[in-house]
């Protein structure tokens, strides 16, 4: 039995001026066909205008078990916020 | 932490309505139950494109034609969003078609019933895409990440496909004798095969408790099909045919409609196999994955062939 082609991930800008999206991942034998492909699959309605796609094994995740330590360190900093900072009503334009 | 403490976790953002992504801590059952139920799912899009791509050369008109090719590369892409959500979980794309060419896994029964006459295709429309939206419109908050976000994209592009279908049944009945007579034959084989599509009754459905509680399952079996012959039964008054159902009455108190007896004889023996068309329906599978063996092979040759190429001139 063949083995499946490479795994890769898709991401969709949906609209000039905005960023790329994950929107979901298909198997391709090479760059090309796996754009070609997510056109095919994710762009049948004009959800995009411009394609990436990153071979799955390129991506470097962070362990989602770590997120309380990773995290955790912006949870204290509300100085962080602008309603931190207690300023008059009347002041505008602020 | 112990595995009771992980699963309480786990229970607990379930509870809070907070997704589980592939990474995260998921209690083995979960896991194996969502590769079931979405690979399931998934072969299901796949091969119900059989039934309906056996008549798209014989549309009645071009237009019915591009719709039906659309709806039919629709369903193609379902699939591929299904099994993409599970290969998350941990299975292979290889995995799931063996388990699909050898028989292990289930798709579908619906799609083990062959499609006779053009009106059939305006009944699929209805009626088994129809309840394949009921399912899968509360699947769209189901607590598995990746499924959810895929039926989002699936429930988006359905909509299309009932209505498609049911123009077709619409058109057919404002049509003459033959054609209404057409239409009323293709709602009276799909009616019972689409209300059985969801699943055993609940007191003989032993995992829903389980799913229910991890929230893959948002509504019990009963209560999408009660939901689902509410509409239809609404809904096919307005093409002037019946649903082949003597028994199926507004009931005032219940607040539904009762509906008459579903043979579960018929439906276990469509799942174990015994089907019009399903030695057809995985023979055509088979065939075609079969058949496609060189242009795999072919593809990944050509790929590596340009990147040979590519790295010689960079050299
Ligand atoms: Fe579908
Ligand atoms: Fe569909």
């Amino acid at each position: 039995m063949q083995k499946d082609w490479p795994l890769w991930e898709v991401f969709i800008r949906s609209k000039q001026g905005l960023d790329h999206k994950h929107v979901g991942s298909l198997h391709a034998a090479d760059a090309q066909m796996a754009i070609e492909n997510a056109r095919d699959v994710y762009t049948r309605r004009m959800e995009g205008v411009s394609i990436w796609v990153v071979e799955s094994q390129h991506i470097h995740a962070s362990n989602p078990d770590d997120a309380a330590s990773l995290y955790d360190p912006a949870n204290d900093k509300v100085y962080r916020h602008p309603t931190f900072y207690e300023l008059p009503d009347e002041l505008k334009h602020m | 932490m112990s595995v009771h403490e992980l699963e309480t976790l786990f229970q607990d953002k379930v509870d809070k309505e907070i997704k589980i992504e592939p990474k995260d801590w998921m209690p083995e059952k979960y896991r194996k139950t969502l590769i079931r139920q979405i690979s399931q799912h998934a072969h299901s899009e796949i091969v119900g494109m059989l039934p309906e791509g056996n008549w798209i050369t014989r549309a009645p008109s071009l237009k019915r034609k591009a719709a039906l090719l659309a709806k039919v590369q629709d369903e193609a892409g379902h699939g591929l969003y299904l099994y993409s959500a599970a290969e998350t979980l941990g299975i292979s794309r290889e995995e799931m078609l063996e388990q699909l060419h050898n028989g292990t896994a289930k798709y579908s029964s619906i799609f083990n019933y062959p499609t006779l006459a053009w009106a059939d295709i305006g009944a699929i429309g209805w009626l088994v895409d129809g309840a394949a939206i009921m399912n899968q419109v509360p699947l769209c908050r189901t607590s598995f990440g990746p499924y959810a976000r895929a039926m989002v994209r699936v429930c988006k592009e359905e909509s299309f496909h009932q209505r498609q279908g049911f123009e077709i049944l619409l058109t057919l009945s404002k049509g003459n004798e033959a054609q209404q007579r057409m239409a009323q034959d293709a709602i009276n084989r799909w009616w019972w095969p689409s209300v059985m599509m969801f699943g055993p009754k609940d007191d003989e459905s032993p995992n829903t408790l389980q799913s229910m509680k991890w929230k893959i399952k948002r509504f019990t079996n009963d209560e999408l099909r009660q939901k689902f012959i509410d509409v239809c039964a609404e809904q096919v008054k307005f093409l002037g045919l019946m649903l082949p159902d003597a028994d199926l009455k507004w009931n005032e108190e219940r607040g539904h409609y009762d509906f008459g007896k579903i043979n579960w004889d018929e439906f276990w023996q469509v799942v174990n196999g015994n089907g019009p068309c399903n030695k057809q329906r995985l023979d055509a599978r088979r065939k075609a994955h079969d058949e496609g063996e060189w242009v795999r092979q072919a593809a990944v040759a050509y790929a590596e062939k340009k990147k040979m190429k590519a790295t010689m001139v960079a050299a």
